[in-house]
């Protein structure tokens, strides 16, 4: 066992630590719009100088950076409170995704925009009747010369209004059952056949947005890892999102816990027992989390995938950002819960990190059923 | 940057688990608990001792094996995952007190014969003198009390001590009540007590995981077995979704006392947070699997005889040994303000 890092990593730290100190982007501006303007120009001085997909080979515009290294880059974006790319759903889960299951045409014509945030990515997989139980989706797509006519609504689509490519996954067989008969498409956004309404989020803006789908146009070459193979490439992505996704937000949540912890200290709260007691109790599951991530990480690189500690992290993660903004409201008071405090901001906002990426409930699921080996109930 | 075991480390782990298996399952546990004298298996303690067990973390210059707390650690969640009844638990966590906190005099003095098993020490907080639950403190020759910062260690046969043995809710350990008298015998260990006490709460922490794990992997067996309504109960999600709690608890548990005893033998600097997100974790995992075990066995759970109970009770005094998880607690809580007051060293490690 050694925890450290190795000299190769600790200079890949060091020369990001200094990009960051001159490229720092500031603060957020106010209001969506603005905000996401900025995060995808944040993402282009990333894209210039090779740091905004660094986890990627370089043939893509990636630096080919061990898992250790992704992880660095998280945790020093975090500790310099910058945002991520603005490209999320593109850089995690869309590339990784054609990276295994897409052409070299496809690889040649979608990855180099998705590095440099000229085009966005949403993920089209949810559907009014068909959320944690995903193989339920209704959306159909109906061959035609050349291509497919797309007819259907997808649901909680974030980012969709920013989108140029969604990943949709469809059934392309009629009458096909479950997991038969999906095809996973790459999606235009840009065409009248694809109605986007935002849907306000009970913190009040609108990240996420229904769908509306009629007769959409999707090229034959858009058709990705083959007809009738969409579950499989679906799978590629929901693994990319739990796995990818939680190393990332586990440094955020850090990030947050000690902005609560400088508040509470400046405020003096530290000096009741019970405070430091609570407050301890959130630095011990946030470094619980990060420690197991870490022994992920580990098994990652040694067989290729997380061992049981792997399907906890995410769970983990939502449970613990949930509490970090419920004590930061309980420790500061009502002025926390004014809307010109951040802290109502991120109270509201953590509700969704159950559900998002696949709800707390269908993990203990998972985490049942695969790594305990208890039988499921049917 | 490996966050796992070296083979070494994990033969270490193969060795315990067979040997344990064998000669301490489930009814030597339950007949050494339901003996009146609770006495050990001696037969067994020697073999462990010819094992170098007893010293398995403490140097060689002192007839110790050497390796670091984290091979005890390992170590250690084999004897909890079994409920061993076995001093090794409180001669090595005052042994590890001692290494650290002792001159190079009192460890040459007393690191010998704890290392060899010979003479057997173990380690207890006191307020004024008076320890309420020393494990093994009727049969260990130097009893460590730590009061406020400072660390004596008293000479059991040299008088003075009033030590009087404990029955407790667990009865697979046995427990004194330790009481300095005028007359008792004592020395002070004169280096850092604070690293010393970090050390035997990782080797607890320790102990602690190997209960939970136990306690996880009866659990799991049971409900996949046991039918009610026509299907496993194991099916049922109130059971499964527990069992998934289970895992979280006991691995994030693993995960910060391995953390902890890596910082012990490698990284100095971030033992004390280490151990104290280890002993906070464990003591938590430790409790509510073993509770969460009885739970999910249903009527059988809460007999004397199923074996679940064994669990929960030396994690219940596991836990409330050395300093409460809450201290613990606090203490992240203000490392954390400290650690964001000074800037992260150069080649700092994950956590
Ligand atoms: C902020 C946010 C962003 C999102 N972004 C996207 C996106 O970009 N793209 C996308 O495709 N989707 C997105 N989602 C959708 C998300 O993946 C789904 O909401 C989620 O999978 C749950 O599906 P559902 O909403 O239909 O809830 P349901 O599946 O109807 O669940 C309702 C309740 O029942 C429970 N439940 C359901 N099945 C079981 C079971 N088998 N066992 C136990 N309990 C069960 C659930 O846990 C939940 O508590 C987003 C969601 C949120 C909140």
């Amino acid at each position: 066992m050694d925890l450290t890092f190795s000299p190769q990593a600790t200079a890949f730290r060091d020369e990001l630590r200094a990009w960051i100190d001159t490229h720092h982007p500031g603060a957020a501006p106010e209001g969506e719009e603005a905000s996401f303007a900025w995060r995808v120009a944040w993402q282009r001085a990333l894209a210039a100088d090779g740091w905004a997909a660094v986890h990627w080979p370089p043939e893509h515009g990636g630096r080919g950076a061990t898992l250790v290294e992704s992880a660095i880059f998280n945790e020093e974006l975090a500790r310099a409170r910058v945002p991520q790319p603005a490209n999320v759903l593109g850089l995690l889960l869309g590339g990784p995704t054609l990276m295994v299951h897409g052409s070299e045409e496809q690889k040649e014509r979608f990855l180099s925009p998705i590095v440099t945030a000229e085009e966005i990515w949403c993920q089209g997989f949810s559907e009014p009747d068909a959320g944690s139980d995903l193989a339920a989706l209704k959306t159909r797509a109906v061959k035609v010369d050349g291509g497919w006519r797309v007819t259907g609504q997808k649901v909680w689509t974030s980012y969709a209004h920013h989108a140029k490519w969604c990943m949709l996954v469809a059934r392309s067989e009629p009458d096909s059952a479950r997991h038969k008969g999906l095809t996973y498409f790459l999606m235009d956004m840009e065409q009248a056949e694809v109605v986007v309404r935002p849907l306000r989020q009970i913190t009040g803006s609108a990240e996420f947005n229904e769908l509306f789908l009629e007769e959409a146009w999707i090229p034959d070459e858009n058709v990705v890892g083959g007809v009738g193979n969409g579950w499989r490439v679906a799978l590629t992505t929901l693994m990319n999102e739990r796995a990818g996704l939680a190393f990332g937000l586990q440094v955020a949540l850090r990030a947050l816990l000690d902005e609560l912890t400088e508040v509470a200290a400046a405020r003096g709260l530290l000096a009741s027992e019970s405070v430091a007691e609570r407050l301890g109790d959130l630095h011990v599951r946030c470094e619980l989390l990060r420690l197991t991530a870490y022994r992920g990480l580990t098994a990652t690189m040694k067989y290729g995938q997380p061992g049981p500690e792997g399907s906890l992290t995410k769970w983990m993660w939502s449970d613990t950002n949930q509490r970090v903004s419920e004590l930061a409201v309980e420790l500061l008071g009502p002025g926390a819960l004014a809307t010109d405090s951040r802290w109502s901001f991120e109270l509201l906002r953590a509700r969704g990190n159950s559900i998002e990426g696949g709800t707390t409930e269908i993990l203990k699921n998972i985490v049942a059923e695969r790594v305990l080996g208890l039988p499921r109930l049917r | 940057m490996h966050f796992d075991f070296t083979d070494d480390q994990r033969e270490i782990r193969r060795t315990a688990r067979e040997l344990l298996a064998a000669r301490s399952g489930f009814e030597r546990v339950r007949a050494v608990a339901e003996r009146d004298d609770g006495a050990y298996d001696e037969a067994l303690w020697r073999e462990l001792v010819e094992l170098g067990w007893a010293g398995i973390a403490l140097p060689e210059a002192v007839g110790g094996q050497g390796l670091g707390v984290l091979e005890l650690a390992i170590l250690l969640e084999e004897l909890g995952y079994a409920v061993t009844p076995s001093p090794i638990f409180s001669n090595a966590a005052a042994g590890l007190l001692i290494d650290a906190a002792g001159s190079d005099a009192q460890r040459e003095a007393l690191l010998p014969g704890i290392a060899s098993g010979e003479q057997t020490a173990t380690v207890a907080l006191a307020r004024d003198g008076v320890a309420e639950l020393v494990p093994d403190g009727d049969s260990a020759r130097w009893i460590v009390l730590v009061e406020e910062g400072r660390a004596i260690v008293c000479d059991a046969l040299a008088g003075g001590l009033e030590i009087a043995p404990r029955a407790t809710i667990d009865p697979t350990r046995r427990y004194a009540r330790v009481a300095v008298g005028p007359g008792a015998l004592s020395l002070e260990l004169e280096r850092d007590v604070a690293a010393g006490l970090d050390r035997a709460e990782v080797a607890l922490a320790a102990e602690l995981c190997g209960l939970a794990e136990r306690a996880l992997v009866l659990t799991v067996a049971y409900v996949k077995e046991r039918r009610q309504f026509g299907t496993p109960v194991g099916a049922f999600q109130a059971v499964s979704h527990r069992a998934a709690e289970m895992l979280l608890e006991t691995e994030g548990a693993r995960s910060a006392t391995w953390f902890a005893a890596w910082a012990a033998d490698a990284e100095p600097a971030s033992l004390a947070r280490g151990a104290s997100l280890a002993k906070a974790a464990a003591s938590d995992a430790g409790r509510h699997v073993t509770a969460a075990a009885i739970q999910l066995h249903g009527g059988i759970g809460f007999t004397w005889e199923a074996d679940v109970h064994w669990l929960y009770k030396r994690a219940q005094v596991d836990a409330a040994l050395l300093v409460p998880a809450a201290r613990h607690r606090a203490r992240v809580a203000r490392l954390a303000v400290a650690a964001a007051a000074a800037p992260a060293a150069a080649g700092a490690a994950v956590a």
